[in-house]
């Protein structure tokens, strides 16, 4: 729940800060609403594995015989459907504020869902990475936030090919690619990084 | 032959000891040759003047700062394969020159930038690619320091940039996939569209920077040594001797 609220909040900050006419508002519309989705699914990254880090269960799931990487599927399955399925859920809502046309909205529910996902992966990878480590929070930001520039990039990119009357596809496409590419390698480098967090 | 003699940091220590200033001669005479070539035998450029000229120092950057981070994935892999401890310590002593060539690319690139295209900085893919090329390397460096115990921060480093290494290819095709302001690549594999003698001086700095790269490597990779086998006994015995 905090994070909607902080992806709304983030959302209703920009029309402030740089005005509310309506053709300029669309046109960053997309943009506004990625790098929120971005920023909410960062901010819930730090607790993924700190709790159960802290109080021993990650330990019991590493020593458990069960493979770690599926463990850590669910893990980081929870974080999307904590963060990143409600993100896309809210975005059309967003959106319709913003201004954007029916199509565009729909390009960028695609999108979120396809991209949403990744952001999850990555930050997973990330938040395993950190654990224990000084300066956790930004330390957090400057490992992930870069990672995350290529599905900014194209999910946006979607939108705004929509919105400019050009074929979205190869904008899904990449995205769609990046989701098989981290799913198959990111539960892998998690698990790697869980046993070096806890060496 | 022990392939492996010089992988133990006391072996090494002497190695590098010796290599490093043989690398760090031949870019000062490399450099001086390249720039001499640059400033004095290549031509002005048909279209660009005078101001062309950076590119004698900011495409050999440009190139080291992707081919470092490669080489640096290369030994984060060495070293969570093998658990070499030597692997991780020379992945920890080229970030810095990585991270520096990075930022000698883009800090050049804005002052090509502006006479040639008008403007210092626009986001077009390549720079912007560029710009996350050196907060990988900033990452890179605030993790492998981030933890009490430096080999947990050799492993999770090693980890995150062969994670990190995704962004290369991104960097490396961004002139051919997205048509934007950076002009596409001169140089080819087939052959160049470049004057000979500015191709020559382009190369000459090129390798001034990659010899530079390996002896700075190499000397930070002995303070590394020394620091980390700071209680063995060969350090001892060379302080003791010097």
């Amino acid at each position: 729940m905090l994070t909607l609220a902080f992806y709304l909040l983030v959302a209703a900050l920009f029309p402030l800060a740089i005005g509310t006419e309506p053709p300029l508002l669309a046109r960053i519309g997309p943009g506004v609403i990625w790098v929120g989705a971005l920023l909410a699914a960062f901010l819930s990254l730090p607790s993924l594995f700190s709790t159960d880090f802290a109080d021993g269960t990650l330990e019991q799931m590493v020593l458990s015989p069960h493979p770690i990487a599926g463990w850590v599927c669910g893990k980081v399955a929870a974080h999307w459907l904590s963060s990143g399925l409600p993100l896309t859920l809210l975005a059309p809502l967003l959106g319709l504020q913003y201004g954007l046309p029916t199509d565009v909205l729909a390009m960028l529910v695609a999108a979120l869902a396809l991209g949403t996902p990744i952001l999850s992966l990555l930050g997973g990878a990330c938040a395993a990475l950190a654990l224990g480590a000084r300066g956790g929070g930004m330390l957090l930001a400057l490992l992930a936030l870069p990672l995350f520039v290529p599905v900014l990039v194209f999910g946006a990119g979607a939108a705004e090919a929509q919105s400019a009357g050009l074929s979205a596809a190869p904008h899904l496409s990449l995205l769609g690619a990046g989701l098989i590419l981290a799913a198959m390698a990111t539960p892998f480098a998690i698990g790697t990084a869980l046993r070096i967090a806890l060496d | 032959m022990n392939w492996f003699y010089f992988s133990s940091p006391s072996t090494f220590f002497g190695l590098a000891g010796r290599l490093a200033p043989i690398f760090f001669a031949l870019a000062a005479v490399l450099a001086a040759v390249g720039l001499y070539v640059g400033f004095f035998v290549a031509p002005t450029d048909a279209t660009q003047g005078e101001s062309y000229r950076i590119i004698f120092l900011h495409v050999p950057a440009a190139w080291m700062s992707m081919f470092l981070y490669f080489i640096l994935a290369c030994y984060g892999t060495m070293s969570l394969v093998f658990n070499s401890r030597l692997a991780a310590m020379m992945a920890r002593s080229i970030a810095p020159t990585g991270a520096l060539f990075t930022f000698i690319a883009l800090w050049s690139g804005a002052f090509w930038g502006r006479p040639t295209w008008g403007t210092y900085w626009v986001w077009d893919a390549r720079l912007t690619s560029e710009l996350v090329l050196l907060f990988l390397y900033f990452g890179y460096i605030a993790l492998a320091n981030a933890f009490d115990d430096p080999r947990r921060g050799d492993r999770a480093s090693a980890l995150l940039a062969i994670i990190g290494i995704v962004n290369l290819p991104i960097i490396y095709f961004s002139v051919y996939w997205w048509n934007t302001l950076h002009q596409g690549s001169s140089v080819k594999l087939t052959g160049t569209t470049m004057h000979v003698t500015m191709f020559t001086g382009m190369i000459l700095m090129a390798f001034a920077c990659w010899m530079y790269a390996i002896g700075a490597s190499l000397t930070r990779c002995r303070t590394l040594i020394l620091e980390r086998e700071g209680r063995t006994r060969w350090v001892r015995a060379l302080q003791k001797s010097a």
